[in-house]
């Protein structure tokens, strides 16, 4: 009597798992959290907290009573979902709307087709855009930062995105360089979503995801390229009615976006051509959204819509087969 | 030696844990039964042609091939069949065998069993390809495909290149390596053999970088003897499946074996190194397939070890010299972590692929816990041959068979990298073997109408 | 706004009569005929697509019933186990003798108790892939693997794997005898057998062919090809297949003898009421107590 384990091969395992995966990402956010909690104050972690709570509670839920497998909870992937919804959010929205995009996060972005790795987009994005459309002043109307060290700049309770202060300016006729001539530099005047105002915290983090091969690099690059490229030609033609790129590239969501939403693995392409595509298609979607869509921030419904063209770019873009070169 | 060559996509590395490879090669004591398996090769298990009672002596025939795609099988001890019966084999099922009591050691007298090294190849291409045949020579890198079959070229191709298959790409096993640095200049008098056979001008070993050793060895010959001109070293990057035929074939000379087609079709005849070997003794020596060398390693294995054995030894014995069996063992495989097979017991008798006797405990063998696909796309990347490996584990799985053939299930190779790679743990490999399995049915039947 | 209306109203409800007559048109000139009777057995049959009458599906058997009954008059030869076929007999106009009853047989009892478990296996849920991997966890080669290849093919939702004895087990209520099981299973643990008298069947639940000696070592309930019950049957009915009885189900008239001869308790009476107090109750009876 013995126990062998009986396998097919190969009977040795690569250290990846999908744990180490989530939980790689997790680290990776956390410079970007720890500076919306400089910026904000305690809201960030109450509506972090809040958001990754629900999210875990939500899916624990589904696969108890509804789904009634195997437990998935440990695997990490709802706090990143979590973390990543809180990071769309301002930060004085009230905790039962967290809880609402939440449940509509899990319970329709990931569980209703059937967990980790079948959702066809984006979970924390599908409860993003959820929020936005059904409480669109409570997603819209951001504090003014209240940072952890020092007085707040402004008195007011509410103040303006960047990208939503040039929008508006733009369509009263100001010019867009004058909008930004004099306090693009200065901190705490602008407000937005707790992951959006520290692009170099999230770029931090992005470099440790493709340092850890989490995801490629050329995924957020190109996005970011493409982006660059279209809103400097913009600019270049008319910088009197389009802003300087560098607020585009670092004022709004762009880099949240770029890292860790459109890098998602199960919304993405599966290939590296299909990757390229993929985020071509997120650049230019984004900043034309930006520049003549309704909303300042193009980057969430972006990337929606290219996680929707995914199955036809997977079945599109093949990988190179070996010995299909020669055809007799 | 020429700079370092790969493969150019997928592949993976997996920890390399080369235990055994400055451990000499230990001639092993002849057992006091051999077990020796009719079904050792690809393709039909041999006819046994002794009975009951029957002496036999080292060497002799004992099984004669049955069909094209077969081999013959040799006495590997002297003394009396006490059976003809089956035997449990590494395959998990219980197959035909001759058991013989071994008593001394008498070889047949025609064999040559001097060490001295024979350069001369007298005999012509005709004979040493019906020489390989006779004594019943396979490709003892586990896949135990008939030799002679792979020496015999179509008459519209030509072979140029003869490429020596040294990469030894599996982790653990180090049965190569030691061959290349103990009987290289046997190895390489193999090497001249198989070109004249083949008829090619020129022959390629390629080998990894980690067994530098043995190819700076093997390259410092080739340069001081003129006999050995037309043999080049080729050092390969250590990545798995760089050992792979297609993939050796295209890191040596940069050509791509078209898909559905073998390796002749680009000129090249592949040959591992084990059977370069054997080929030598049949050819040089006259000595049939009757040993090998047997790496016996595993983590917690106390000695891990080389050893030449006699064909139809127990394995138990084996892993016995080399410290006794560990506790907790999970897995005992016959070859490599990465293609071997995995046995159900620890006593099976060594037959002519085993390359090796893995050992592995609960330390290094993790438990799988399966989840779902995170359509990560990993395995597409580590894929040599350019496959959707998650896509083809699907069809597999849904039984969606056509859908299996047109994304070239055919192709793979179970290199096994894409669920050495995956996160989810997956058992990718398992459902593509699946899927594999019943398309070739399903387009073997079709041909056939 | 009256406008408006008025303007959406004509242009839809022309535009839906111009449509309607392409359409007709359409519909008149690429008319397939089709003998209407077709869809009449077709609507009388089970729609499962099994595969069980040897048809691509269910539509593909109806065509070839309606066509036997045209050229021969008779549909002999075509059954469906999963309809009735009095029904789709009498929408041709014929009558037919109901055939036997069919169901799927599990001849397998290498429960965990019986055969214990001596590997562990990892890997794909499918029995074929298995298969080419290993004898088994218990060792036998011939026995049931337990993965359920059956259970995926079936289409009656009629053999579940049993969580208590790793086994199959067919729901006789559900299984129609389709066969597509049978057909699923690579080592033929699962046989087509008549329905029986009252669904009673008297079995050999083992196809192991191995000698003796190894099949007892692997199962405790293994025929062992001791020929015993082969030599009990007054009616012949126990063939020896190499090291496996089989008992031929036209010749066997259930009598049991040979449950009571079978030192193995391999061979298997099912659905029989208790025997009479006098005859002690071998464990076998039935299938449901368990041994």
């Amino acid at each position: 009597m013995n126990n062998y384990i009986i396998s097919g091969s190969p009977h040795v395992h690569g250290n990846e798992s999908t744990k180490k995966i989530m939980y790689s990402v997790i680290i990776a956010m956390m410079p970007a959290f720890l500076f919306s909690i400089y910026y904000f104050g305690f809201d960030a972690v109450r509506v972090t907290l809040i958001s990754v709570a629900a999210c875990v509670l939500v899916e624990w839920l589904i696969q108890k009573f509804l789904l009634k497998g195997q437990n998935t909870i440990s695997d990490g992937s709802a706090i990143v979902t979590g973390m990543l919804l809180a990071f769309n959010l301002p930060s004085n929205i009230p905790a039962w709307m967290v809880i609402v995009g939440a449940i509509v996060a899990i319970g329709i972005g990931k569980m209703s087709f059937g967990g980790l790795g079948n959702n066809p987009f984006n979970p924390a994005l599908v409860g993003r855009v959820f929020m936005l459309i059904s409480f669109p002043v409570a997603m819209t109307t951001w504090p003014t930062p209240q940072p952890m060290f020092g007085e707040a700049l402004t008195d007011a309770v509410t103040g303006p995105t960047l990208l939503g202060h040039i929008k508006e300016g733009v369509a009263q006729g100001i010019a867009a360089n004058e909008l930004i001539a004099e306090d693009v530099v200065r901190p705490f005047i602008y407000s937005g979503s707790l992951g959006e105002i520290g692009s170099i915290a999230i770029i931090i983090g992005g470099l440790f995801l493709i340092f850890r091969k989490v995801i490629d690099w050329q995924t957020p690059v190109i996005i970011i390229a493409t982006v660059a490229i279209i809103s400097t030609v913009c600019w270049l033609i008319d910088p009197v009615q389009f802003v300087h790129p560098m607020i585009h590239i670092f004022g709004g969501g762009l880099m949240l976006g770029a890292f860790f939403m459109a890098t998602d693995m199960a919304t993405s392409p599966m290939t590296m051509s299909g990757k390229i595509i993929f985020a071509v298609g997120i650049g230019a979607l984004t900043i034309i959204i930006r520049l003549w869509g309704a909303y300042p921030e193009g980057m969430s419904f972006a990337i929606l819509i290219m996680n929707a063209f995914v199955p036809l770019i997977n079945k599109v873009c093949k990988p190179k087969r070996f010995g299909n070169t020669v055809k007799k | 030696m020429n700079p370092k060559k790969t493969f150019p996509k997928g592949g993976v590395h997996p920890e390399e844990n080369k235990l055994s490879s400055d451990q000499p090669i230990i001639t092993f004591p002849i057992p006091k039964q051999a077990i020796i398996p009719l079904g050792q090769c690809l393709g039909a298990p041999a006819e046994a042609i002794v009975k009951k009672g029957d002496e036999v002596k080292v060497g002799q025939l004992i099984g004669t091939a049955k069909g094209f795609i077969s081999a013959n099988v040799h006495s590997s001890v002297s003394g009396k069949v006490t059976k003809v019966d089956e035997v449990m084999d590494h395959t998990g099922y219980r197959k035909p065998a001759i058991f013989i009591e071994v008593n001394g050691d008498e070889w047949l007298e025609d064999i040559d069993t001097s060490d001295t090294l024979v350069k001369d190849i007298t005999l012509s291409r005709e004979e040493i390809i019906e020489r390989v045949k006779n004594h019943g020579i396979v490709g003892m890198g586990g896949a135990t495909f008939p030799t002679n079959v792979k020496l015999s070229i179509p008459k519209d191709k030509k072979a140029e290149f003869v490429i020596i298959n040294a990469a030894e790409c599996e982790p653990y096993l180090t049965c190569d390596n030691r061959l290349l640095l103990e009987k290289s200049n046997e190895f390489l008098v193999g090497v001249k053999v198989l070109m004249k056979a083949v008829d090619a001008p020129k022959a390629i070993i390629g080998i990894e970088v980690n067994k530098i050793k043995a190819a700076e060895l093997l390259d410092k010959i080739i340069r001081e003897d003129s006999y050995f001109s037309g043999i080049e070293v080729q050092p390969l990057q250590t990545k798995y499946p760089q050992g792979g035929e297609k993939q050796l074939i295209k890191a040596c000379t940069g050509r791509e074996v078209p898909s559905g087609k073998l390796p002749i079709e680009t000129g090249c005849v592949v040959v591992n190194v084990a059977s370069t070997f054997a080929i030598y003794e049949a050819v040089q020596k006259n000595k049939p397939l009757i040993s090998r060398v047997v790496t016996v390693t595993g983590k917690s294995v106390k000695k891990p070890s080389n050893f030449m054995v006699r064909i139809g030894t127990s394995s138990m014995e084996l892993i016995e010299a080399a410290g006794g069996l560990p506790e907790n063992i999970t897995n005992i495989i016959n070859g490599g972590p990465m293609m071997g097979k995995s046995v159900s017991i620890s006593d099976f008798p060594v037959i002519k692929g085993t390359s090796g006797i893995l050992v592995m405990t609960d330390k290094e063998a993790q438990p799988r816990q399966v989840g779902n696909c995170l359509r990560c796309g990993k395995c597409i990347n580590a894929c040599p041959m350019g496959l959707e490996p998650y896509l083809l584990s699907r069809q597999a799985k849904n039984n969606l068979f056509e859908e299996t053939e047109a994304s070239n299930i055919m192709d793979c190779i179970e290199c096994g990298s894409c669920e050495f790679t995956c996160p989810a743990n997956i058992p990718l490999l398992d459902y593509i073997r699946y899927g594999k399995n019943k398309t070739g049915q399903i387009i073997r039947s079709r041909n056939q109408k | 706004m009256n406008d408006i209306l008025l303007y959406s109203l004509i242009v839809l409800g022309v535009l839906g009569g111009v449509l309607a007559v392409i359409l007709y048109i359409v519909a008149q000139k690429f008319k397939v005929e089709e003998n209407p009777l077709i869809d009449e057995v077709e609507s009388n049959l089970s729609g499962a697509n099994c595969g069980g009458c040897g048809f691509a599906g269910c539509r593909a058997f109806a065509e070839a019933c309606v066509k036997s009954a045209a050229d021969k008059g008779n549909i002999d030869g075509l059954n469906c186990t999963s309809s009735d076929m009095s029904k789709v007999a009498a929408v041709l106009g014929l009558t037919v003798t109901a055939a036997e009853p069919k169901i799927a047989v599990v001849r397998c009892n290498g429960t965990c108790e019986n055969a214990p478990k001596k590997v562990h296996y990892e890997g794909a849920d499918i029995c074929a892939f298995a298969h080419t991997l290993y004898a088994g966890s218990n060792g036998c080669p011939n026995g049931c693997l337990g993965l359920g290849d059956c259970v995926k093919k079936c289409n009656f939702d009629a053999i579940h794997i049993d969580e208590v004895t790793g086994l199959p087990t067919v729901d006789e209520e559900k299984c129609v005898g389709c066969g597509a099981c049978t057909k699923a299973c690579p080592r033929g643990v699962i046989e087509i057998r008549p329905k029986g008298k009252n669904s009673r069947r008297v079995y050999v639940s083992c196809v192991n062919i191995e000698k003796g000696a190894i099949a007892m070592k692997n199962c405790n309930v293994s025929c062992i090809g001791c020929q015993k019950c082969f030599k009990e049957c007054p009616f012949e009915a126990i063939e020896m297949r190499g090291n496996l009885a089989y008992i031929n189900p036209d010749k066997c008239k259930s009598c049991r003898k040979c449950v009571d001869v079978c030192p193995r308790g391999s061979i298997l009476a099912v659905n029989f009421p208790p025997r009479k107090p006098k005859v002690e109750v071998t464990e076998s009876v039935n299938n449901e107590s368990k041994e």
